[in-house]
C-alpha cells in the first residue's frame, strides 16, 4: 500500500501532493485479499455446482443462506470491533440472554411488535456493560468478554432451567424463516441491507476512517483528538444490537429458546471476519472481505451438508481454511521465517 | 508486612473464608473427606491452568487445550479399547505424545511464521474438534469398552491420596521449577515483558514459543487420559468450552493477558478458587444454574481488582511517558 503511494506521487503529481489513496491499479487489485476470496468463491461455488446435484436450483440457493445469516448478521460489527484492535468473544451469550429476554417478554403478554425492541435492548444493554468495564476499567476486551460470557449465559440459564421458552408469535416466524416473493429469503435481505449500511459507514465516512485510526494506533489517535474510549463504547453497543437482532431472527427461525442455543457462535463468527482479511492486530480489513468470507464459508458448508457429509466435518474445512488462509501468504511471500 | 499485598496471599485467604462460609452453612463441605474429593476435582483444571500461564506470560493464548484433551483422550480410550492388554504406562506416553504433537503444530505455526497465537488456536480447535469425530465415528467408548486398569489408575490411591492428586502436586513442582529457575521459564516472561528486546539479546523466541505450546499440548494429552479414564466415558463433546475456563483461572490468578507476568501460585489458587465455587453450590443448594453466571461475576471483578493494582505500578524505576493502558 505505502509503496504503491510512493510510486503514484513519484510519477505524475507534485511533490507536494499528498494521495490519501492510491489510484487504479490492476496488480494490485489481482494481489488484494478479496480478490483471492472472489476467487475462492466462485470455486467454491463452481465446484458445488457440477459436484452435488440440484445445488444450483434457486429455491436451493435461497434455503442456503439461513445457514450464514445470523452469524453474518454478528460478524459485521465484529468486523468493526476487530479493526478497532478490540474482540468480542461474548456475542452468543448475548444472543443467549437476549432470546431469553424475548421469550420472558412474549410469557408475560408483550405484544408481538415489541418483541423486536425487547431483543435489541436487551443486546445493547449487555454490549454496554462490556463497553463500560473495556473503557472506564481500561481492562483488555479479551478478557472481559470471556468473564461476560459465563455471565450472560449463566443468566439465561438460570431463567431457562431445564425449560425452554417456545410458542412464539407467527411475526417472528415470518421474519425468522420467511421469503420476499416467496423465493428471497428475508434474513438474507436484512443481512444485505446491514452488509450495505456497513460497507458505507467505514468506508467512506469520517466515523469509518477514525476507525481504522484507533486501530492502527490508538494512542496517536487520542492525541489527533478521536474520543477513542466512546468509538469502542458505542461499538461494543452496536456489537450488542446485532446480536440481539441475530437472537430475535434465531429465536423466530427455529422457534425456541433452549440454553445451547448458539452455542460456540463466538468463534465461528470471528473466524468469518478474520477469513474476511480483517487483521487481528487491527487496522485493516473491508466489509466486503467479510461478506466474501461469509459468502464462501456458507457456500462451502452447504455443499458439503447437501453432499450428506456430517456438520463436524466442517469445522474441520472451517478451522483448515483459517489456518491455510493465514499460512499461505507468510510461506509464499518467501520471507526469512524467524529462527 | 510485603506478603500481606499480595495477590495470591489475597486469593488464598478468600478460598479459606470461600471455604470457611460455605462450612458454616453445611458442616459436610469441610469435612476432610469432602476436601480430599474437592481437591481432586480441581487437579485436571490446576494443571492445565499452569501451562496455560506459560502461554500467556509469553503475550499468547491457547484456545485449543480443550480440543486437544479430547482428541488425546479419545485416541488413548480407542487404544486401550483395541488393545486391552497394553502396559497402562504405554497408554499414558502415546495420550501425552498425541498432545504434545498436536501442541508442537500451534508452537511452529506461532513460533516460526509468527502467525497470531489466538487465530493459529481458533483454526487447529476446529480442527482438533473435528478430528475427535472423523476418529471415532461418532460413537461413544463407554466403561465397559475400556479395561479395569486404564479407567481405575486416575481415582487409586497411593498413601491415601489418590493418584491425580500426586500427578498434579509433580507438575506444579516441575512448572515452579521451569517457571522459576530454567532459563527456559525465564526466556518466556522476556519475551512476554519486551519481544524485540527479548530477540536482540538472542533468545531464540521462536524455539521458545514452539516447545511452550508444545508443553501446552503435552499436558492436555496427558490430562486427555486422565479426563477420559476418570469419567471412564470418551465422546466428541468432552471438554467442550473448557479452554475458557482454563484461561479464567489464570486471569482470577493474577496472570495478565497483556504478557510478562504471572506465577505458580497465582494459577494454582485461580483454579483452586474455580474449583471451590464449583463445589460449593450444591452444597450450599443454590442451583448448578448459577455457576456459569457466578464464574463470569468473579472473573470480572478479578480483572478489575487486578487492574487496579497494576495503577500504581510498582516496577517502573525511570519516569517514563503516560502510557494509555488500555491500548496494549
Amino acid at each position: 500500500m505505502n509503496t504503491t503511494t510512493a510510486d503514484m506521487t513519484a510519477t505524475h503529481s507534485s511533490r507536494y501532493t499528498i494521495h490519501d489513496r492510491p489510484g487504479f491499479r490492476l496488480g494490485a487489485l489481482l494481489g488484494k485479499w478479496e480478490t483471492l476470496l472472489a476467487l475462492l468463491f466462485v470455486a467454491a461455488f463452481l465446484a458445488n455446482g457440477i459436484l452435488v446435484p440440484h445445488f444450483l436450483d434457486p429455491y436451493n440457493l435461497a434455503d442456503g443462506t439461513f445457514n450464514f445469516s445470523e452469524k453474518a448478521l454478528i460478524a459485521l460489527p465484529m468486523a468493526l470491533l476487530i479493526i478497532c484492535r478490540e474482540i468480542d468473544i461474548s456475542v452468543s451469550g448475548i444472543l443467549a440472554l437476549a432470546s431469553v429476554a424475548v421469550g420472558l417478554a412474549h410469557t408475560h403478554g408483550v405484544p408481538p411488535a415489541l418483541l423486536l425492541p425487547v431483543a435489541l435492548a436487551a443486546g445493547t444493554a449487555c454490549g454496554l456493560l462490556n463497553g463500560v468495564l473495556v473503557t472506564r476499567f481500561a481492562l483488555p476486551s479479551i478478557v472481559v468478554t470471556i468473564g461476560t460470557v459465563s455471565l450472560f449465559r449463566g443468566l439465561a440459564s438460570v431463567v431457562l432451567g431445564d425449560k425452554a421458552f417456545t410458542g412464539y408469535p407467527q411475526l417472528m416466524a415470518d421474519w425468522g424463516q420467511g421469503y420476499f416473493f416467496d423465493v428471497i429469503p428475508r434474513e438474507f435481505v436484512v443481512l444485505l441491507a446491514f452488509a450495505a449500511l456497513f460497507a458505507v459507514v467505514l468506508h467512506t465516512t469520517r466515523w469509518g476512517r477514525r476507525i481504522y485510526a484507533i486501530g492502527n494506533n490508538p494512542v496517536a489517535a487520542r492525541f489527533a483528538g478521536i474520543e477513542v474510549n466512546r468509538y469502542r463504547l458505542v461499538l461494543f453497543m452496536l456489537t450488542g444490537a446485532m446480536a440481539g437482532l441475530a437472537a430475535w431472527l434465531l429465536t423466530g427461525r427455529i422457534g425456541s429458546t433452549r440454553p445451547n442455543i448458539a452455542m460456540g457462535w463466538e468463534l465461528e463468527v470471528i473466524t468469518m471476519v478474520i477469513l474476511g482479511g480483517v487483521s487481528i492486530a487491527g487496522g485493516a480489513g473491508t466489509i466486503g472481505g467479510v461478506m466474501l468470507a461469509v459468502l464462501t464459508l456458507g457456500t462451502v458448508t452447504y455443499g458439503l451438508s447437501l453432499a450428506n457429509v456430517p456438520g463436524i466435518y466442517m469445522t474441520i474445512v472451517v478451522g483448515l481454511l483459517l489456518l491455510v488462509t493465514i499460512a499461505l501468504p507468510r510461506l509464499l511471500h518467501g520471507r526469512k521465517v524467524a529462527k | 508486612m510485603k506478603v500481606l499485598k499480595q495477590r495470591e496471599f489475597l486469593l488464598a485467604c478468600s478460598i479459606v473464608v470461600l471455604v470457611l462460609l460455605v462450612g458454616l452453612r453445611s458442616p459436610v463441605f469441610v469435612s476432610p473427606a469432602s476436601l480430599a474429593n474437592l481437591l481432586t476435582d480441581s487437579t485436571l483444571l490446576i494443571m492445565l491452568a499452569l501451562t496455560q500461564m506459560l502461554v500467556i506470560v509469553t503475550r499468547g493464548v491457547d484456545l485449543s487445550v480443550a480440543s486437544n484433551l479430547a482428541l488425546s483422550g479419545m485416541m488413548a480410550a480407542l487404544l486401550a479399547a483395541r488393545q486391552p492388554d497394553l502396559p497402562l504406562p504405554l497408554v499414558m506416553l502415546a495420550a501425552a505424545a498425541i498432545g504434545l504433537l498436536l501442541g508442537l503444530v500451534n508452537g511452529w505455526l506461532i513460533g516460526y511464521l509468527e502467525l497470531p497465537p489466538i487465530v493459529v488456536t481458533l483454526g487447529t480447535m476446529s480442527v482438533y474438534r473435528g478430528l475427535v469425530f472423523v476418529l471415532s465415528g461418532g460413537a461413544w467408548v463407554s466403561s465397559h469398552q475400556m479395561p479395569q486398569h486404564f479407567i481405575g489408575f486416575p481415582l487409586a490411591r497411593l498413601l491415601g491420596i489418590t493418584h491425580l492428586v500426586w500427578i498434579a502436586a509433580a507438575v506444579v513442582l516441575a512448572a515452579w521449577f521451569v517457571a522459576r529457575h530454567s532459563r527456559f521459564g525465564r526466556d518466556l516472561y522476556a519475551i512476554g515483558n519486551a519481544p524485540s528486546c527479548a530477540r536482540y539479546v538472542g533468545i531464540p523466541t521462536a524455539r521458545r514459543l514452539l516447545w511452550t505450546y508444545g508443553l501446552s499440548g503435552l499436558m492436555a494429552g496427558l490430562c486427555g487420559y486422565l479426563w477420559v479414564a476418570r469419567y471412564a466415558v470418551a465422546y466428541t463433546e468432552i471438554a467442550y468450552g473448557f479452554e475458557f475456563t482454563v484461561i479464567a483461572a489464570c486471569v482470577i490468578g493474577g496472570i495478565s493477558i497483556a504478557g510478562g507476568t504471572g506465577t505458580v501460585t497465582g494459577a494454582v489458587l485461580g483454579a483452586l478458587f474455580l474449583a471451590v465455587i464449583g463445589n460449593a453450590l450444591p452444597v450450599v443448594q443454590v442451583s448448578p444454574f448459577w455457576q456459569s453466571a457466578l464464574t463470569g461475576i468473579v472473573i470480572l471483578a478479578a480483572v478489575s481488582i487486578n487492574a487496579r493494582d497494576g495503577k500504581h505500578g510498582g516496577r517502573q524505576i525511570l519516569p517514563l511517558h503516560q502510557v494509555d493502558r488500555s491500548a496494549a
